[in-house]
């Protein structure tokens, strides 16, 4: 038997037990619908509204999150997320909108998505900008889609590989897998970029394109990139950039001005959208000219210009000759999503948009030179937003996961463990702009004096965390076991 | 690490017997791969398979890999008992967790068990 | 400078220790004819002017709470979200936490998304749930997935129904693009054919059917038939259902459903023009492995304490790559925890109070609708809060007197079906009180 920390929602249920409850109906009662359609039992909890409040609030105490402390968490951009946004974001006029209302109801909202478009093509240098995606991966696969739709109209059918390097994030050739699309692996150079002479080897008239993220997942902003960029449009495939890693570019580089065609970009990483514990996520996808055509439907569009500088020109919905089709039912995520970005957005301003970048680079590469000597970093040179580390050392057994486990008992969270796969025992940190340098120099500590232990004291990383109230677990039981749902006790009408 | 002498290897760590055509995948693999959880076997009994192509999916806790055909034929069985427990890959690679088994088998490029424990002793880490 | 901590000494030092002179010099890597773009955007607003001006926007919005009367539905619906819902997601260890990969500091997520699973899985009688997905459209999307996955490709069809939301019927078209699959039955433009009808389309080459239930129309059928007939030449059926009906309803599960999805968007989160919402995805243990998506099991730590962890993660898209069933990477995690928090506040009888009212409340509308001349029902099937209306008069046109009445009268299904352009389709839920019920009746009776 185990030890129970907080009973499930299931285990505090007690028959007869309410919590809020709804008003009498106020129209002529009307028979119920035939037995046979009607479910036999509901078997869901019973529990009063105050013992749902703590059951959550105990829960709450047992995660990690930026609102407590530093969160370095590699491609992940745990950056500060703004109260305000949390605000915003629930004005009625945006939170009781109907999604399927008539255009003229909804000025507001759509000249807030209009304006969010237009900010992300300024800022990332691409001609248009869908807000639909749901998430990064959703977005990878809608600019996957562009592009397969770009050759197939040019009758161009033999393109079935997609180019992709080592370091890239799993969700790129998962998105290509999706379209049944080939994935050939381009290997990385001594100084973290695309190994150019294997580039050269694969460029051909059966290239979709290539999938990059730049900087990529060791923090290196490719030394070629246009080099790159030419190799690949030069063979006629597209150039698709992961925009995971846009915190270090906002204000320094626009990846549409680079030649990319196709790029997503992560609102709940750079712009301040919080992760919510894995989401949701909102992944609006530019594109270059070449792909303006292939945009999923709807887009927000002026329908009417407006007539003089007082008023504002009348919104609505556009589909684009060549569309891809719908990514999601209704619009994308709208509130949780665009309306927090739109807000970060509108009070950074051209200046403002830098500085995150400058300041985000700037946290990255003072830690690295912090740990420097302590860890092994393997490709060392300047780094944007994050680098990557090698959690082992000469002569012990510590590996990366222990480094992390045992980050927990200092009091932070762990960076990215074993990613990416190029480097062994990697620990990839991102530190994001809104940390200062009294945190940073803790958690350099903090790892300096981990390097230390894992030579003269590794149990105390086996062992880790300590300190935490959960230690490890065993993932084993979890996937062997396969326990993946609760139920209220066999016995759960007679318990009163 | 164990490597019974009367079978042939793959370099992508599976293990081909001439004798019975029985296909599994090596001792060496499973301990890389760690705690296997679930095994997807790709082909049916009677289909023919191509040296290698793949033939089986096996996930671990922390890890996925494709196991390819190491001798070209017709399958003529697959083996039931380690799709319904996986485990058996850790607890008895070369013995109850074979996948498939193959009927007039034709070898691949395959080695022998001394060449192999060379080869995967050069991939350890 | 707006959230960034550094003073201008500590910049100094910090470059100092980098090793370089200015906070541009870090920028060598990149290409310097394009480096620092000037950017044209507007300039930067204070909190405070934030505020002023995105009150200003979402208030040029007319919203079905203090403006309109709504009666619109067709996969978004206004419910009431009791309070406690929102006060726990407003925390910040939730919502600042990512996605909970280390299992040791994030129990709180782990096991309110393992609640989540459970309460998903006991109301629509299915084995297993996953974490969620984006939303209702693209859960059914990741259904097919499955099916792909599951028949390793082999099978091509896709039997759909035409009374399938028709945007989820779009997300499906645009997701298979690459599978080189075929999908039919929906094109089938004869509503009143019983869904029945579509067993003539389930052939040895069918992956999955897909139903919707209640329908896209309103409508209620049992569907165990089709299931059996789809069993019977091995293809699997996917339901996508309303969470709310399932609360009166006999659950796809005891149909013999093997995946059930849909939309929890009604179970505590705001209409918010669209999104986000939470898709749901429950299925039978045995497809377990081919599910898409995060999923969390329970298991126990090193101290003998009961806790939980993602689990079969070798299934997704970091580890397996290529060979994943989907790219997908994030969940609704946040979403998923309203949900789980709204079921729980109310409860079983409270949630049994909620679809009671939508129940009675839709009929007693449907009833005084149909009173009226040139008004009638489109069918005669049960249904449970949304109905079709047939109108004597184009729904667009009736729609707009509405509007100009205060009143959002309904879907135009027009939009999505030709045949059906004098067709609303009408929902009505608790928020919904017989006053404004009988003023849309007395507003179309002028009409």
């Amino acid at each position: 038997m185990s030890t129970i920390i907080e009973p499930t929602i299931f285990e505090l249920s007690s028959p007869g037990r309410r919590g809020v409850r709804m008003p009498a109906s106020d129209v002529p009662l009307v028979d119920s619908l035939p037995q046979h359609l009607l479910r036999s039992e509901l078997p869901l909890p019973e529990i009063a509204e105050v013992d749902v409040v703590r059951h959550y609030v105990k829960l709450s105490k047992l995660n990690y999150s930026v609102d407590e402390g530093f969160y370095p968490l590699g491609s992940c951009t745990m950056k500060y997320n703004p109260k305000i946004n949390e605000d915003t974001c629930r004005y009625p006029g945006f939170l009781f909108t109907h999604p399927l209302q008539p255009i003229e109801t909804v000025q507001g909202n759509l000249a807030l998505m209009f304006e969010l478009q237009e900010w992300l093509k300024e800022i990332s240098g691409f001609a248009g900008v869908t807000l639909q995606p749901a998430a990064g991966a959703h977005g990878e696969y809608t600019g996957v889609l562009m592009m397969a739709a770009y050759h197939k109209l040019r009758g161009d059918t033999k393109r079935t590989k997609m180019l992709i390097p080592d370091a890239a994030h799993g969700t790129n050739p998962a998105s290509v897998g999706m379209m049944g699309m080939q994935v050939v692996t381009i290997p990385s150079d001594s100084r973290g970029n695309v190994d150019l002479t294997e580039l050269e080897k694969y460029c051909d008239d059966t290239v979709v394109g290539m999938m990059l993220t730049n900087p990529n997942t060791l923090g290196m902003f490719d030394e070629n990139i246009e080099k790159v960029i030419e190799m690949v449009h030069k063979c006629g495939g597209l150039m698709y950039g992961d925009g995971a890693n846009l915190n270090a570019l906002l204000g320094i580089v626009r990846p549409g001005d680079l030649g990319f065609d196709v790029m997503h970009f992560n609102l709940h990483k750079t712009f301040s959208v919080p992760h919510g514990g894995g989401g949701p996520g909102c992944g609006p996808v530019g594109v270059s000219k070449t792909l303006l055509d292939f945009l999923p439907s709807p887009l927000v569009g002026i329908i009417e210009e407006s007539e003089d500088d007082e008023t504002a020109p009348f919104y609505g919905f556009v589909t684009p000759e060549h569309s891809i089709g719908r990514m999601k039912a209704f619009h994308g995520h709208f509130g949780g999503g665009m309306v927090r970005a739109y807000t970060y957005i509108a009070m950074h301003g051209p200046d403002g948009l830098k500085a995150i970048s400058q300041y985000a680079v700037l946290n990255a590469n003072y830690l690295q030179a912090k740990v420097r000597g302590h860890y092994k970093i393997p490709f060392d040179r300047i780094c944007m937003h994050e680098f990557v580390a090698e959690g082992r050392f000469e002569g012990s057994d510590v590996r990366a996961l222990d480094v992390s486990k045992r980050l927990m008992d200092y009091g932070f969270h762990p960076p990215t463990n074993y990613f990416p796969l190029i480097v062994p025992e990697a620990l990839m940190i991102e530190p994001t702009e809104t940390e200062n340098k009294d945190t940073l120099d803790k958690f350099a500590d903090a790892l300096i004096k981990i390097a230390e232990e894992a030579k003269n004291q590794p149990e105390l990383l086996h062992n880790a965390p300590s300190t935490t109230k959960f230690g490890r677990m065993d993932e084993v039981k979890a996937a062997r076991e396969l326990v993946l749902c609760c139920w209220l006790p066999e016995n759960y009408e007679a318990m009163v | 690490m164990n490597t019974p002498s009367n079978l042939k290897y793959a370099k992508s760590d599976e293990w081909f017997d001439p004798a019975s055509g029985k296909v599994g995948i090596t001792d060496f693999a499973q301990s890389q791969l760690s705690d296997i959880v679930f095994v997807e076997i790709l082909v049916d009994e009677g289909e023919d398979v191509t040296a290698g192509k793949p033939i089986a999916s096996v996930e671990s806790v922390k890890a996925s890999a494709e196991i390819y055909a190491p001798a070209s034929g017709k399958v003529a069985k697959v083996n039931k008992g380690v799709v319904e427990k996986p485990e058996l890959i850790n607890s008895d690679p070369f013995g109850e967790a074979w996948m498939i088994q193959i009927d007039g088998g034709v070898a691949g490029d395959l080695m022998d068990s001394a060449a192999y424990e060379k080869d995967s002793a050069s991939r350890a880490h | 400078m707006t959230f960034i901590p550094t003073s201008p000494a500590e910049t100094e030092a910090m470059l100092e220790t980098v090793g370089v002179k200015s906070l541009d010099d870090l920028f060598d890597a990149v290409p310097k004819k394009h480096r620092f773009p000037k950017l044209n955007l507007p300039p930067a607003l204070t909190e405070m002017e934030a505020a002023a001006h995105l009150s200003d926007m979402a208030s040029s919005n007319e919203n079905v709470r203090q403006d309109l009367v709504s009666f619109l539905g067709a996969g978004a619906y206004n419910h009431y979200v009791p309070s406690v819902v929102d006060h726990m997601l407003r925390r910040g260890e939730f919502y600042t936490a990512y996605t909970p990969y280390q299992p040791e500091i994030s129990q709180g997520t782990l096991q309110a998304v393992f609640e989540f699973q459970s309460l998903m899985a006991n109301l629509t009688g299915m084995d297993v749930s996953n974490a969620s997905h984006y939303d209702g459209a693209t859960a059914t999307a990741e259904a097919v997935s499955l099916a792909y996955a599951q028949y390793r490709g082999k099978r091509k069809r896709i039997v759909m129904s035409p009374a399938l939301h028709p945007q989820y019927r779009d997300v499906i078209d645009t997701y298979t693009q690459g599978m080189g699959v075929e999908t039919v039955g929906d094109e089938e433009t004869n509503l009143t054919l019983s869904p029945e009808s579509l067993t003539s389309y389930i052939d040895e080459n069918t992956m999955i059917v897909i139903v919707q239930y209640p329908d896209f129309l309103g409508r209620i059928f049992d569907y165990k038939k089709i299931i059996d007939e789809a069993h019977a030449k091995g293809a699997l059926v996917c339901v996508v259902a309303n969470p709310t009906a399932l609360l009166m309803l006999k659950t796809p599960g005891d149909m013999g459903a093997d995946i059930v999805v849909g939309e929890a968007q009604p179970f505590g989160i705001p209409i918010w023009y669209g999104g986000p919402y939470l898709g749901f995805f429950t299925t039978k243990k045995s497809y377990v492995h081919k599910m898409a998506g995060r999923l969390v099991g329970e298991t126990m730590d090193v101290r003998g304490q009961r806790s939980y962890v993602l689990t079969l993660t070798a299934r997704e898209q970091h580890i397996k790559r290529e060979r994943a069933t989907s790219n997908i990477c994030t969940n609704q995690g946040l979403l998923a925890l309203a949900a789980s928090v709204y079921m729980s506040v109310l409860g079983k009888e409270g949630l049994s109070e909620v679809a009671n009212l939508c129940y009675q409340k839709a009929h007693y509308a449907a009833k005084e609708l149909s009173k009226l001349k040139g008004f009638k029902l489109f069918s005669s099937e049960p249904f449970f809060h949304e109905f079709t209306l047939q109108c004597p008069k184009p729904a667009s046109e009736v729609n707009q007197y509405l509007l100009d009445h205060g009143i959002l009268g309904g879907y135009d299904l027009g939009n999505d079906y030709p045949e059906l352009k004098n067709h609303l389709l009408v929902a009505v839920t608790e928020m919904n009180s017989k006053e404004e019920i009988d003023a849309l009746v007395e507003v179309l009776k002028e009409m």
